[in-house]
């Protein structure tokens, strides 16, 4: 899984019919420290996240399908599993 | 998934059966301000995508769930056409 951001939303009218009635969310992958990682990426929403919030996203497709759909087997690589209250770092590896 | 958009098609002869009268586009990978990120590359449709639309596609072996029973060797499939993005 990553630490991303939620930043946005995609609106699309036409779509893998397995979107259906999902939410599409654009996030931004941080560091744990919170710093921008890469370009943002897209993921089905599972866990009603909002914009502004620090989320665990899993990059897995079965998971993914899982967690946003309630089945497998869905065109879908990514998807919001967890909203992030806080992050500790015991100590610099 | 990620953004993209559709510059161009890849006409393919020889080719998998199971690729036969799939659509081959060129997609550029593009950040959420609709900004080139990273290099183009090569993607099967499943929504009927065209020239120039902003699009999201979904990597790996879920690629190929659109096309089932068919088992398709696609590892990108565009799965959706944006109809707009919004960035807070």
């Amino acid at each position: 899984m990553i630490l991303a951001r939620v930043v946005g939303n995609v609106v699309a009218t036409q779509k893998n019919d397995r979107y259906e009635g999902g939410r599409i969310l654009v996030v931004q992958p941080i560091a744990p420290d919170g710093v921008d990682e890469g370009p943002e990426l897209l993921a089905l929403d599972s866990v009603d996240a909002g914009v502004g919030d620090t989320v665990i996203v899993v990059r897995e497709g079965w998971s993914a399908s899982t967690s946003s759909t309630g089945q497998p087997g869905a065109a879908i690589d990514s998807a919001i599993i967890g909203v992030v209250d806080a992050i500790e770092i015991a100590s610099e590896s | 998934m990620q953004l993209a958009r559709v510059i161009g098609t890849v006409v393919s002869t020889v080719k998998s059966d199971l690729l036969e009268a799939r659509k081959l586009l060129v997609i550029q990978p593009l950040d959420a301000k609709l900004e080139k990120t990273g290099k183009p590359i090569v993607a099967i449709d499943s929504v009927g995508a065209g020239d120039g639309e902003v699009i999201f596609w979904c990597r790996g072996k879920e690629a190929s769930f659109p096309f089932e029973p068919l088992d398709v060797p696609t590892d990108c499939t565009i799965v959706g056409i944006v109809d707009s993005v919004n960035r807070v």
